[in-house]
């Protein structure tokens, strides 16, 4: 069961998509797994052969729990016979291994905090991390152990790490956890159901709508698609739950953190008049909004001022390996997950807006992915759209900032000494004052409301 | 578009980006955005759904006529 986050401590299983036998590579999503937050797609971590479902559905379990085993592919070969995967370094390597690796000294670290010098040293020569024994402080990995493990032979040669998988990997149809729940109460068999959600997926009324029709109730498909077996957390229980993992975590930031706030209101024309010109060319699907630009800014202005960029972990500042931009999402019924945009200063806006829609409507839906909601390096509230002309935003820990963005509306603003009416927006930093002082903060803001006065080079 | 198709095209658009929210308990001159809750990225949902199913593309220039129920009715049916 991998952490997903500072403040998970325990997941449901929810949903197998693989069985013993089927062949796995790493990255292609295995398993659907139950949070406080919400339903995330979790992929293998390794290639190889799945030897065991160990954790059955409906299952809650702690974090660090072994889920499943899987069998590299060699070790397959040799293992036929036995039936039992040898155990050796070769040996089944767990698709929980991650999340027992991180080095806890903090106590709630998420499972990734080999820290990110460590990771981009794995990544350049091609280590998978999660096979490396650590022999540092508190079982941390070390550079020795990344170069120790690139140098001895491996099982199988580690694929390019998954950095940014393109939606819709699998082309499954797409349900969400509520439906799929009510349809195992009812008994529905969801592959007859037809969804009217986005991308056609399934939703609470489609399976209520395939009941009242008469439609033949089956039991729970077989494996894989096996419907969980437990009385599923009503919608109140969940609710409690989120709340709780969200109180937790903002307990801990305000209790770790000392918080810096600073505000600065942007000129937005230059950005309106452009998107207005765009948006008069682009066909309806393709059409931009601000908050797209706004977090293009945001991404480029840490390239320039990088010391927003990371974590605060065991008393230092740890770069992050990318500008990750964790987009704060709220979910129809209360609460928020923060899934991640990676490497957004590497895209262009359109594809920003793509990243954006594409991810409101999987976290809506219950269809995020692990390494979005682990791996953000900042994070980014736009609470613009409910009205706020700003918001200041509490720090997702061990993150050492938060971007907020209010609402952009016309205000009287003065230029040249001429008072007028102009879009402007109230952009926002918490910082964490450990790792940063104001200073920092002020360049940062000011350095994003020089970009956004020239929309054309976003 | 007759105002009875208007009516059944903003309640599939909004089926499909909102399906929480019941366009029937809306009245007809409140603001559809905040009625419904619905932000930039829901609104531009609702924009693209209501593009195809009028058959016609809607500009930015023409949402200020998308304000409320009734004005978007107004607005469909008068092409």
């Amino acid at each position: 069961m991998p952490s997903l986050g500072a403040d998970m401590d325990e997941g449901t299983l929810t949903e197998w998509l693989v069985k013993p036998g089927d062949k796995v590579h790493k990255g292609d999503i295995i398993a659907v797994i139950d949070t406080a937050k919400s339903a995330i797609e979790i992929e293998s971590f390794h290639t190889g052969i799945v030897d065991r479902l160990i954790v059955p559905v409906g299952e809650t379990v702690p974090v660090g729990t072994v889920l499943a085993t899987i069998t590299p592919p060699e070790a397959e070969a040799v293992t036929t016979a036995a039936a039992q995967p040898v155990t050796v370094p070769a040996g089944p390597v767990t698709a929980a291994a991650k999340a027992e690796a991180p080095p806890k000294v903090t106590g709630e670290q998420p499972a990734e905090a080999a820290s990110p010098l460590i990771r981009q040293l794995a990544r350049r020569l091609g280590v998978d991390l999660t096979a490396v024994r650590g022999t540092g402080r508190a079982g941390e990995i070390t550079q020795a152990d990344v170069r120790r493990a690139a140098a001895a032979p491996r099982p199988a040669p580690a694929p390019a790490p998954v950095t940014r998988e393109k939606p819709g990997v699998a082309a499954r149809q797409p349900v969400t956890p509520l439906a799929r729940r009510l349809a195992a109460e009812l008994g529905v068999d969801l592959a007859a159901v037809t969804g009217t959600g986005p991308g056609g997926a399934v939703r609470e009324g489609d399976v209520r709508r395939a009941t009242a029709a008469g439609q033949p109730t089956a039991p729970a498909a077989p494996l894989p698609r096996q419907a969980p077996e437990r009385a599923a957390r009503t919608a109140a229980e969940r609710a409690l739950a989120m709340r709780q993992a969200i109180g937790r975590l903002m307990a801990r930031s305000k209790r770790e953190i000392p918080h810096y706030y600073l505000s600065n209101t942007v000129d937005l024309t230059a950005v309106m008049n452009w998107l207005h010109e765009r948006n008069r060319e682009l066909p309806v699907s393709g059409r931009l909004v601000p908050a797209a630009l706004l977090l293009k800014a945001t991404a480029l202005a840490l390239r320039r001022v990088p010391e927003l960029n990371g974590y605060w972990q065991d008393d230092h500042f740890n770069p992050g390996d990318g500008i990750h931009l964790g987009v704060a999402i709220s979910l129809r019924g209360g609460g928020l997950v923060t899934p991640a945009i990676h490497a957004a200063d590497s895209l262009t806006v359109a594809e920003l807006m793509g990243s954006l829609k594409d991810l409101v409507t999987r976290a809506r839906a219950g269809r995020l992915r692990r390494a979005e909601l682990t791996e953000a390096t900042i994070t980014v509230t736009n609470l613009g759209d409910q009205g706020v002309e700003a918001v200041f935003g509490v720090i997702y820990p061990p993150q050492v900032a938060l971007v907020g963005v209010g609402r952009p509306a016309e205000r009287p603003f003065a230029t040249s000494g001429l008072v007028g009416a102009r879009p402007v927006v109230v952009t926002t930093l918490s910082a964490d004052h450990r790792a940063t002082d104001g200073f920092t903060g002020a360049r940062y803001l000011t350095t994003m409301a020089d970009l956004l006065q020239r929309p054309e080079e976003l | 578009m007759t105002p009875q198709q208007a009516r059944d095209a903003i309640a599939g658009a909004l089926r499909k980006i909102a399906p929480d929210a019941d366009p029937a308990t809306v009245s007809p001159d409140a603001d559809l955005r905040d009625a419904l809750g619905l932000d930039s990225l829901d609104f531009l949902g609702f924009v693209e759904e209501l593009s195809q199913r009028a058959g016609r593309r809607i500009d930015e220039d023409d949402y200020p006529q998308l304000a409320t129920l009734a004005s978007t009715i107004k607005f469909l049916s008068r092409s």
